[in-house]
């Protein structure tokens, strides 16, 4: 502290300068307690809203993590009354039914997005935008029905299929947004500049702005993802639930929160450990895929 | 790389004016020529009968106050304006003799013709290599990796670049400093060989350093381009310019040799903007 300062720090000159300070009026004094405890009130709701995930994450790991083993992955159900059996195919009817959806959903609701984003204030882009709204608040269950009565009906029988269809509807909605904003928040400079350069508008929107949009557009798509894969109701009556091993996309097959619907409202102990154990599963998944979001999210607008 | 004639810049009075006389063999093509061309966004009249000829290989500065139709004007030539909804115009643009705005014009293939460097540089988030190689590959003007590696280098050297980026042509052009960005910009437009470069502003983001390499660069280009400048800067319109035109309130004031222009301009209003009197 031997280097020369260039204000002396307190001294006579600082007391002269908090001395000069206002004696605060009882208003001021009112406004700042009332701007203190508001500001506290926040800060507890702030609290209160993370306080569920730590109870839920603390009571599953109490009643679900004995249960899982690597058996827990590898096998399926077994009767009511032996010991053992998992939920391998419940494991793999969730990955199929998700990919699915992903496969028909995904190329629909990116280039909806993208189109919204490029049709600004076209009437038609305004109705796409309002029904996708619309869409986002429908209730899974009615999507269910609807799937039931119009694939399940059709075909005859429920299917993996059904089920994916079902989970597509609700998928894209959610992407055709987040797409549209990613891309809306690319530069105008930027697509300009492919403009200028000659592109046509479709390469420009392919080649430099949903790459400009990339990483954005990732962490919507998985997080929708993981919002699907979590679905239980759309399921009921299209995927069904299947106690076997089945990969046909033409016959029904179990999901996650289907066998954990199904353990839970079972009478048996050993089933309701299984539905916790599922629980924690599901819930280790959907935080790994928001970890992977928030990683994209980090590194935004990088070139290769 | 030494010129001994240099051709005369008669060509550039407003074609309202009888062009002044000169000897037929040195007539210098014209690159871009408005024809009484006015502009409107929705009501509002931006551009109001412009005439212009803008003869090849020159630097042309377009100077004026803001708002008054000078970036309005380039953006009409390669028609960027055609983006904003509600626009329409009236008279025409000749892009070396071909109607700019004619029905059966192809906007795609008018853009190539036509370079374009923006105010804000913005480079695509690709390397350093794709941003220079997307528009010839797509153009159609290099095939294959050794034409699209020469083409690359090319450009980038014309743009006073190669040296400082040639050992990380794969890095994201994101890390580049303003001023690369900028020329990175400029070799990007020149890769898809165009005949005419526009450049809205190119330096007013730039530091006086990058500002004063690009102002070399446009001085260089000028041996192979046609390049159109809008500028804020007066004393960059004279540096770098060969001829200058005056915009004001969406009219053409003044248009002449840029020397003549900033020492003895003809209109009151050129002299009183160039003076700083108002602007």
């Amino acid at each position: 502290m031997s280097a020369p300062t260039l204000q002396p720090a307190g001294g006579p000159g600082m007391d002269a300068v908090r001395s000069a300070a206002p004696a605060l009026g009882w208003r001021d004094r009112r406004r700042r307690t009332t701007s203190f405890v508001m500001l506290a009130l926040t800060g507890v709701a702030a609290v209160l809203t993370v306080i569920p995930l730590l109870l839920i994450l603390f009571h599953l790991l109490r009643a679900g993590l004995s249960s899982i083993s690597a058996n827990f992955f590898t096998h399926v159900p077994v009767p009511v009354g032996e010991a053992g059996g998992g939920i391998g195919n419940s494991l793999l009817g969730t990955v199929m039914l998700v990919v699915l959806a992903g496969t028909m959903g995904l190329p629909i609701a990116i280039g909806a997005g993208m189109y919204l984003a490029e049709a600004q204030g076209s009437r038609v882009a305004n109705t796409v935008r309002f029904v996708t709204d619309v869409m986002n608040g429908i209730p899974s269950i009615v999507i269910g029905i609807f799937v039931w009565a119009w694939v399940v009906v059709t075909m005859g029988h429920f299917s993996a299929f059904a089920g994916g269809v079902a989970l597509a509807i609700m998928l894209i909605p959610m992407v055709t947004r987040t797409t549209e904003e990613m891309v809306r928040l690319v530069p105008r400079e930027l697509k300009e500049g492919g403009l200028a350069l000659g592109f046509t508008r479709w390469r420009t929107a392919l080649g430099i702005v949903l790459p400009a949009a990339r990483s954005g557009i990732l962490t919507g798509v998985l997080i929708a993802l993981a919002r699907i894969a979590g679905e239980t109701a759309p399921l009921l009556f299209t995927a069904f639930g299947n106690p076997f091993w089945e990969w046909r996309l033409g016959q029904p097959v179990d999901a996650l929160p289907v066998r954990i619907f199904y353990y839970a409202i079972s009478p048996y102990e050993e089933w309701h450990r299984l539905a916790w154990a599922g629980s924690l599963l599901l819930i280790a998944l959907v935080l790994a895929v928001s970890l992977a979001a928030r990683f994209l999210i980090r590194s935004p607008y990088r070139g290769r | 790389m030494q010129k001994t004639i240099e051709a005369p810049v008669a060509a550039v009075a407003p074609v309202t004016q009888p062009p002044a006389p000169r000897p037929p063999l040195e007539t210098p093509q014209l690159a871009v020529e408005a024809l009484d061309f006015s502009f409107w966004y929705g009501q509002t009249r931006a551009l109001d009968g412009i005439s212009l000829r803008i003869p090849e290989r020159k630097v042309t500065a377009l100077i004026g106050p803001s708002g008054c139709g000078k970036s309005t004007f380039l953006r009409s030539i390669n028609r960027m304006n055609d983006l904003i909804p509600g626009v329409r115009h009236d008279g025409d643009i000749r892009l070396r003799g071909d109607s700019v705005y004619a029905a059966g014009q192809d906007v795609v293939h008018l853009r190539k013709r036509v370079g374009m460097v923006f105010q804000k540089s913005n480079p695509f988030p690709k390397s350093i290599y794709d941003n220079v190689a997307y528009g010839a590959r797509v153009n159609g003007i290099a095939r294959g990796r050794r034409e699209l590696d020469e083409t690359v280098e090319r450009s980038l050297r014309q743009a006073a670049l190669w040296d400082e980026v040639k050992d990380r042509l794969d890095r994201s052009a994101l890390g580049l400093s303003g001023g690369q960005q900028q020329r990175l910009c400029i070799a990007r437009a020149l890769a898809v060989q165009p005949q005419v470069l526009l450049m809205d502003e190119p330096a007013s983001a730039l530091d006086p350093i990058a500002t004063q390499k690009i102002e070399e660069l446009i001085y260089e280009l000028k041996d192979e381009y046609t390049i159109v400048i809008v500028t804020h800067n007066m004393q960059q319109a004279a540096r770098v310019s060969d001829l200058t035109a005056f915009f004001y309130m969406g009219d053409l004031v003044e248009v002449g040799r840029t020397d003549a222009m900033f020492t003895n301009p003809r209109e009151e209003r050129t002299e009183a903007y160039i003076t700083g009197r108002f602007g």
